[in-house]
């Protein structure tokens, strides 16, 4: 009877283990993420994409809501039950994770070198040495506007900022459409479609922004306070009542075709492209002169990175690898127009608009939102400060110069910059 | 000894026992957290660790300009959303109970539901009413304005900073006006009726009758609705926070203390929340309402007269 017990359990132990050697060539990858919107794509695009290339590996795309990815991603972290993948917000909230072990080291990762600094500075300790996770999309600023309008009040799309004006100018004696669809109530419009959308022309993007971070220039300056005077500037164009109309009144002014011109980020473009009945366009920000440099916002928004103390890392840096690859890009900028690969090599997408977009890159040099990197640690915030401050220029409860002033204070308490 | 004679009380063990539940409970949910919050208040996260500072959190509340001006600044704001709702909802309310409780009012049900109606309904549905209500651009009040011929009286409320605070108070008045006016309408329904017929003797009717008789024995009623409504409004966030979001825009000029708190605790956008300073904050909240509770329990309510019938 014992003997029989005891083979049985013996045959299940060693029917078990082989089944259990089996399962361990096949490594499952899973992958955190907050883009619950993305799970089709995962799914359906990307994972089986790689997997056909990469047998052996498998991948599972696990979002958790965005309200509550930072907690439930820490949470995990510290039981040490988190994915193999983490996707990665950008700046701050990932430099802490990495500063406190939860993320890999990247620097050395082959595919690395398919990015340009820009695009891994959200992902970088402040020194630039470290970088710990692969930049994967990037949001980039500029104008969209109702070709319909322009084609119907023969406006020539334009370049500089005196043909901005004056197309402004013609649409509003014309009196179809209003000029400008864009309001302050939400703060944040103001602040990232205007002040951050504008700016980069003035201050020289990527220049201006480390010079600001060096110290080596002021929020006071003439270049950090004339994008102000050009948002101050915008007041009689916007609509009526724009000081109480929200961002999604300001997209269905444009997509209702109400408004001309729209003060944008691409990410609208997925968006737009299913409501808007006419046809639409796309310029960058209006230089000063015909022929200056002209730089545009290019946001990194996400990247994907390594869990510490991932059993897989093998494989995980396979898929990252992969992740950093153009082949990645080319699936995942087309499956969501508007998110931008960050990969050097040129990518082919099929939206015109989004193409529009991503032509600008040729001509224009990138930069990122100058608020986001090292300068918003502090209290007073200065990202908030700017959404507050933006707003109230356009209102004109505030001066340009006051508002600037007020930034820098603020910045100034806080902020030392090492010299 | 005549202690010793005296016959000994057993100990009262159900006194205890039925105590109990409800001690336990209250302690977990509300004593226990309170103290955590006073506790997490004079800690301050240093080098990823929480050390204890003493009242070091609070003096950078009232001495860092960065923060102390944000902080009467939501002070400011509370006290004119309360001054607004004590001037509005609670006189709107008792007369509401007035009209109501009149015995030649026809449908006083239906008017006595239907006022009660919004104080059930959710902050996100009332916030995202009123502000489709009021929108510039696909809003009912332009069009309604227009109707009557005072379009010229009609701006973007929330969205300017002189009105967007009496705006909201007002909303917050219109959804709470039927809790005022329920426990007067209830008070009122209590008064007995030889107290009115006696006053009907003496030729004492009509809207005297209401001054002169039931106002004072409903006295009782309005301090407890004027100290919930004190405690409410101090404690308030939800309104703020979904018609105006975290930042309590245009220009922090709606930013009231729960707001304030929110975007110190929680953080919001790029600024990363601070637990500690939020502590601090919400120890301030608990002590304004302490002591108007007690302004109200010592100095108020104990000279308020009361009447047994």
């Amino acid at each position: 009877m014992t003997t029989k017990l005891l083979t049985a359990l013996l045959l299940g132990t060693s029917i078990l283990g082989s089944a259990g050697l089996a399962h361990a060539e096949d490594v499952t990858l899973n992958i955190e993420s907050w883009r619950g919107d993305d799970l089709s794509i995962w799914k359906d695009k990307l994972i089986p994409a790689f997997e056909a290339k990469n047998p052996g590996i498998k991948v599972v795309f696990a979002p958790s809501a965005p309200t509550e990815y930072d907690a439930a991603l820490g949470a995990k972290l510290a039981a040490g039950s988190a994915g193999d993948l983490i996707t990665c917000r950008p700046f701050d909230k990932s430099l802490e994770l990495f500063k406190k072990g939860n993320l890999a080291d990247l620097s050395a990762l082959p595919g690395m070198e398919n990015f340009s600094p820009v695009a891994k500075s959200a992902w970088q300790t402040d020194d630039g040495k470290a970088s710990f996770c692969v930049p994967m999309a990037s949001v980039i600023h500029g104008f969209i506007y109702n070709k319909d309008a322009f084609d119907k009040l023969s406006i020539k799309v334009p370049t500089t900022r005196d043909e901005f004006f004056a197309a402004l100018d013609k649409i509003k004696a014309d009196g179809t459409y209003i000029p400008m669809a864009m309001g302050t109530k939400d703060l944040w419009e103001a602040a990232t479609m205007g002040y951050q959308n504008i700016g980069p022309n003035y201050w020289k993007g990527e220049d201006g922004r480390a010079a600001l971070i060096k110290g080596e220039q002021k929020l006071t300056d003439k270049d950090w306070v004339a994008p102000y005077e050009e948002l101050a500037k915008w007041k009689p164009y916007l609509g009526d009542g724009f000081e109480a109309q929200t961002y999604p009144d300001s997209q269905n002014l444009f997509t209702l075709g109400r408004a001309a011109i729209y003060p944008a980020g691409s990410w609208e473009i997925g968006l737009f492209n299913t409501q808007a009945q006419f046809k639409m366009g796309a310029f960058p920000p209006p230089v000063e002169k015909a022929g200056d440099t002209c730089y545009i916002s290019d946001h990194t928004d996400i990247g994907m990175g390594l869990n510490a103390a991932s059993k897989h890392a093998d494989a995980a840096k396979t898929f990252l690898s992969w992740v950093a690859s153009p082949d990645f890009a080319t699936i995942y900028a087309n499956a969501l127009p508007g998110f931008f690969s960050l990969n050097s090599a040129p990518v082919k997408m099929a939206d015109p608009l989004a193409q529009e977009f991503v032509s600008w890159r040729g001509k224009c040099k990138s930069t990122i939102r100058s608020t986001y990197q090292i300068l918003s640690r502090g209290t007073p915030n200065l990202e908030n400060e700017t959404w507050v401050e933006s707003a109230n220029v356009i209102n004109g409860t505030d001066t340009p110069e006051a508002a600037a002033k007020k930034l820098q204070t603020g910045l100034d308490s806080w902020y030392k910059p090492a010299k | 000894m005549a202690a010793d004679s005296r016959p000994k009380r057993p100990f009262r063990w159900h006194i205890g026992v039925f105590l109990a539940p409800a001690v336990l409970v209250y302690t977990a949910i509300m004593i226990l957290p309170l103290a955590g919050t006073l506790q997490l208040s004079m800690f301050r996260n240093i080098e990823q660790s929480q050390v204890f500072v003493g009242l070091a959190n609070f003096r950078t509340l009232f001495g860092d300009p960065n923060w102390s001006v944000g902080f009467w600044n939501a002070l400011r704001n509370n006290t004119w959303f309360f001054i607004i709702h004590m001037l509005v909802q609670n006189p709107i309310g008792v007369m509401l109970a007035a009209l109501l409780s009149s015995p030649r009012l026809r449908f006083a049900a239906f008017y006595r539901t239907a006022i009660f109606v919004p104080t059930i309904l959710s902050f996100v549905i009332v916030g995202f009413a009123w502000k489709l209500i009021l929108s510039p651009l696909w809003g009912v009040a332009p069009h309604l304005m227009d109707f009557v011929g005072l379009k010229s009286l009609f701006t973007p409320w929330l969205g300017k900073e002189q009105y967007a605070l009496t705006a909201l108070s007002l909303i917050s008045v219109w959804q709470f006006v039927g809790i005022p006016m329920m426990l007067i309408y209830a008070a009122l329904l209590s008064i007995p009726e030889e107290v009115i017929e006696a006053a009907e003797c003496d030729g004492i009717t009509g809207l005297s009758q209401f001054w002169k008789i039931k106002l004072p024995l409903i006295l009782p009623s309005i301090g407890i609705i004027s100290i919930l409504t004190f405690v409410g409004n101090f404690n308030a966030f939800d309104l703020i926070y979904t018609a105006q979001g975290a930042l309590a825009g245009p220009n922090y000029s709606t930013d009231i203390l729960g707001t304030f708190l929110y975007r110190a605790f929680f953080g919001f956008q790029l600024q990363v929340g601070d637990p500690n300073m939020g502590a601090a904050i919400a120890t301030m909240m608990f002590l304004i309402i302490l002591g108007g509770v007690c302004v109200y329990l010592f100095l108020v309510q104990t000279r308020l007269r009361r009447y047994q019938f």
